[in-house]
């Protein structure tokens, strides 16, 4: 009999607010440790929580993009225990009326596509962090992060395979990031992925569920995932239980590891945070953000395809982020928007290769829209060949300017003067007299170290449509 | 000089007869001379309040002084003041010196009113008699043997014994009015919401509330222009700008319709008591007003109502003294839970235990829906009667507590009966209505206040009708013999 495996994944996405979700303290990662928590982050006695209004327009765009409920009246709630990284002794948090509700989004694996539920989505504020081992026999304590806006987004058990789950997470990842209301920095903790997963008999009732935590990559969160399912059939098959507990990844080995499990069950004693007021949200506050919405990833990948031509492949791979999207539209605009192959090609293979090699993102690469475009412009109207391109590239790449100061200065101009080029010709055949004869005697693969030999002695620079055109005039005639 | 109205006094200094320098050292020398005994104020700050005399001086010179530059006050110890100690007289906040001052601390520096020192009260607010203050209990200055009231019962015992001019107190379920009724003086909460809780060691949010504590209704309204004022800090804090407290004063009271709800004079008040405060009200009824009668039916769902929420909302306020950042820490900690359990265990006091496991318990899985929710149901009934009460009666009358101030020591061991001194205040708090103790008598040589309660935002109509009462009457005059 086979088993059949249930993933619902609960996930905190870090806003991109400036500063804290209670307090005017910023958010900005990597300051020194407590420099970025004011006394409201200290839960000092007599402080008080001012709700960041900017969290709000940007969980409604989460709520309008999932086609889910919005909490009219969303309320903050107090989760109250005791951590020393947990400053007042509570965590504000949402309960039970989330600021998003039920909604859903679409995923694709291997061809087929498939809804996924999202239960809700509430707002909260993130913990500070305890830190071992720096100070020698003490724990230290940063509250740089206490405070910092949270959204969880927590989906239905929806998902029957890792690849589902991830699958599922890399959409979320690129839709907040496409909202703008993350900025999806897995390495700082900004995208955080927690799997529940458990697995049962098909038709039976769930399983006990283990949960997998802080894990930081798209690819370790697969394989966790696939060794904590072969781990709980294991077990079952065995006949023995599945503890409910949280359990880390471990890469080096990849394996899933109990954390020393919690030694009674917490009792969090949530109630209404007397200290803030409801959220209220208006029919005139989702319309003032539905103004403002970006085109969403499946709309723009559709229009890609109808508008451009382009294939299902480079429409996907163009609308994986919303900065490679701007970035090829923008190259496209400048280029006067006729060939989006030809600018999707350059983008996706050198361009990519390019930045993949340097550990780049597209937000970071060192050639611009407008000099990618200013090259394309360049091989549209013949002034450089396809293979001079890839050095204006290169030489773009090392920051030496735009395509045509670099075509100026570095003499890169295609010949198309069919005088030069027919002089050329003549050289080499002159200089080649057995290759022609052989030519002339049937050997037709000579033409092609006849267009080498001109072309190396053009420097590269010859048009080599032209030159195969006058060759073949000169060798029939 | 401490016999002089605040009026008196503000005219005097703006005249430039007295300095603030004299005013603020008179009371100086006063609380050094009485405070050993009354025990009121936790903290005296001769300094801070000489250098802001200085300065209060210099503006009254300057022609930029406003009614109240210059007179000194005292803040109850739960208003953090920079660089202060703001103890909440507890042993937890015995070493907590804030670096911010309360939204109330701000105003009234703006306002150039000297600060004489931090007055004692029943632990983070928590109790009706000051004997909870782990600085030892406060006395009344009428009867050393009396308790002064609480929580704010150092604040109201220092107006009574003449040992700072105007005072700063909370009342969550009756720390203002009930302590201002056992001193004689005059004390009004105002609505939930006039006065920022920024900076307020909070007891229970949703409850709390700061007003003024003073001797005359008149000085109640000018102090309270002072503390009032929206605050951007405070979520909960009303936006209502250019309210003028004092603007209502001298309205007279005919017409006024005076609501008496007939469970305020049940079982449990004492006669006396009952005695004091219906010749108030017929004092009051002589000045033209009507008297008719009310009935606040759930009047007896108020205090369970309130020794739930309360504690509830307190279990959670006060879980930010764990010891790890700041106030009391156990001595050598073996590992964090120890750390937790004895730094609370030994830095708080018997009552604020008792009140952060009860509302712990009232919100635990399993009890909320039968405590905590309950509780908030029964909250709105209370609300809803009076709602409907105001309907029919523009104020309701009524007495402030159902004795007056009992002895030192005679409730310590009797929570119960200690919870009930707050039978007649706790409704308002739950309503957050406004509510106002005004001097009306004396039993047993014992002050007794009148309770006048009304609508949302009508401090200005409940200090009119104090104030017109005080016209009439002088029990907000006298005072206790060995302080004259």
């Amino acid at each position: 009999m086979s088993w059949e495996v249930v993933i619902g994944l609960e996930i905190h996405a870090q806003l991109t607010t400036n500063t804290k979700i209670f307090s005017g303290s910023s958010i900005a990662y990597g300051a020194q440790p407590n420099t970025q928590a004011c006394a409201i982050d200290l839960g000092m006695p007599g402080m008080l929580p001012v709700l960041n209004e900017a969290v709000i327009g940007k969980s409604i765009r989460l709520a309008l993009a999932l086609n889910a409920e919005i909490g009219r009246k969303s309320v903050f709630e107090r989760k109250n225990y005791f951590y020393p990284d947990l400053p007042k002794g509570y965590q504000t948090s949402q309960l039970q009326y989330p600021i998003v509700g039920k909604g859903t989004l679409e995923i694709e694996v291997d061809g087929v596509k498939k809804t996924i539920g999202v239960t809700r989505a509430h707002l909260e504020e993130d913990a500070g962090k305890s830190v071992h081992g720096i100070l020698p026999g003490m724990s230290g304590i940063d509250l740089n992060r206490a405070g910092t806006p949270l959204l969880e987004i927590v989906s239905e058990p929806d998902m029957r395979s890792a690849k589902e789950a991830v699958a599922y997470a890399r959409k979320m990842h690129e839709l907040v990031q496409y909202l703008g209301i993350c900025d999806g920095n897995m390495q700082e903790g900004s995208f955080r992925v927690d799997s529940n997963v458990s697995v049962r008999r098909p038709g039976a009732p769930l399983g006990t569920r283990t949960e997998l935590k802080n894990i930081n990559s798209f690819r370790f969160i697969e394989k966790a995932i696939e060794y904590e399912i072969a781990r709980q059939i294991e077990v079952l098959e065995s006949g023995g239980k599945i503890v409910q507990e949280t359990r880390l990844y471990d890469a080096d080995n990849d394996v899933t590891r109990s954390m020393r499990s919690k030694e009674e069950a917490n009792d969090y004693r949530y109630f209404p945070c007397p200290d803030l007021l409801p959220v209220v949200i208006t029919d005139e506050d989702i319309d003032a953000v539905r103004a403002q919405m970006p085109e969403l990833p499946d709309v723009k990948r559709a229009r890609y395809m109808a508008e451009f031509g382009l294939s299902d492949y480079d429409a996907g791979v163009l609308t994986g982020s919303r900065e490679l999207a701007e970035y090829f539209e923008a190259v496209l605009a400048a280029t006067g928007g006729k060939d989006a192959k030809v600018c999707a090609n350059w983008i996706m293979s050198d361009l990519s290769g390019a930045l993949n090699r340097a550990g780049l993102s597209i937000s970071q690469s060192p050639i611009s829209a407008a000099h990618l475009a200013g090259m394309i412009a360049r091989i549209q109207d013949n002034t450089i060949s396809g293979k001079l391109a890839k050095q204006v590239f290169d030489a773009m790449w090392n920051g030496e300017g735009s395509a045509d100061e670099i075509i100026a200065s570095k003499g890169l101009k295609q010949i198309t003067d069919s005088g030069a080029i027919e002089a050329l010709v003549d050289e080499v055949l002159a200089n080649n007299p057995s290759q022609v004869e052989a030519y002339k005697g049937g050997q037709e693969k000579m033409l092609g170290y006849f267009v080498g030999q001109i072309m190396k002695a053009s420097g590269g620079q010859a048009n080599p449509g032209q030159v195969n055109q006058i060759l073949k005039a000169k060798l029939g005639g | 000089m401490h016999n002089l109205t605040i009026k008196q006094m503000s005219e005097k200094l703006h005249a430039g007869e007295i300095t603030s320098v004299q005013l603020t050292q008179h009371y100086l020398d006063r609380i050094a001379k009485y405070d050993g005994e009354l025990n009121a104020y936790v903290t005296v700050t001769p300094e801070l309040a000489m250098e802001m005399a200085r300065e209060a001086d210099e503006r009254l010179q300057s022609g930029t002084a406003e009614l109240l530059t210059g007179i000194p006050v005292a803040h109850k110890d739960i208003f953090c003041t920079d660089g202060v100690k703001t103890s909440c007289s507890s042993k937890m906040l015995d070493n907590f010196i804030a670096p911010y001052d309360a939204h109330v601390v701000t105003q009234l520096k703006k306002v150039g009113m000297p600060i004489l020192g931090k007055t004692n009260m029943d632990e983070f607010a928590m109790g009706s008699s000051s004997e909870s203050s782990y600085y030892g209990p406060t006395k009344n200055p009428w009867d050393h043997q009396a308790v002064p009231g609480g929580s704010s019962g150092g604040a109201a015992a220092v107006i009574a014994a003449g040992l700072a001019p105007m005072a700063t107190g909370t009342d969550t379920g009756g720390s203002i009015r009930q302590p201002a009724s056992f001193c004689g003086i005059t004390g009004i909460k105002p609505t939930y919401g006039t006065v920022s809780r920024f900076g307020i060691v909070a007891y229970a949010s949703s409850f709390d509330q700061a007003g003024p504590m003073t001797r005359s209704a008149e000085e109640a309204a000018w102090l309270l222009n002072a503390m009032a004022g929206f605050d951007e800090r405070d979520s909960t804090s009303l936006q209502r700008e250019g309210v003028d407290y004092a603007a209502e004063l001298n309205q007279p009271l005919k017409g006024l319709k005076v609501g008496v709800p007939a469970e305020y004079f049940g079982e449990g008040l004492d006669p006396q008591v009952e005695k004091v405060v219906k010749d108030a009200i017929a004092e009051i009824q002589k000045q033209g007003a009507e008297v008719i009668e009310v009935s606040l039916p759930n009047k007896d769902l108020a205090v369970p109502s309130y020794y739930v929420l309360a504690p509830a909302e307190a279990s959670s306020n006060l879980s930010r003294f764990d010891g790890v950042r700041f106030g009391y820490r156990c001595e050598k900690p073996k590992d964090l839970q120890d750390l937790y359990t004895r730094s609370r265990a030994e830095g708080f006091g018997a009552e604020v235990k008792r009140r952060i496991m009860v509302g712990a318990y009232a919100l635990s899985a399993g009890f909320y829906d039968a405590y905590y929710l309950k509780a908030q149901k029964l909250r709105r009934m209370v609300r809803d009667d009076f709602t409907k009460a105001f309907e029919q009666c523009d104020v309701i009358m009524g007495p402030v507590a159902p004795t007056p101030a009992f002895n030192i020591g005679e409730k310590t061991d009797d929570p119960t009966s200690m919870y009930l001194a707050d039978l007649y205040t706790i409704p308002v708090n739950l309503a957050g209505l406004p509510g106002l103790s005004v001097p009306a008598g004396f039993v047993n040589n014992r002050p007794v206040g009148l309770h006048i309660v009304g609508p949302y935002f009508s401090e200005a109509k409940l200090l009119n009708i104090a104030h017109q009462y005080q016209q009439t009457t002088d029990w907000h005059k006298q005072m206790p013999a060995q302080y004259q």
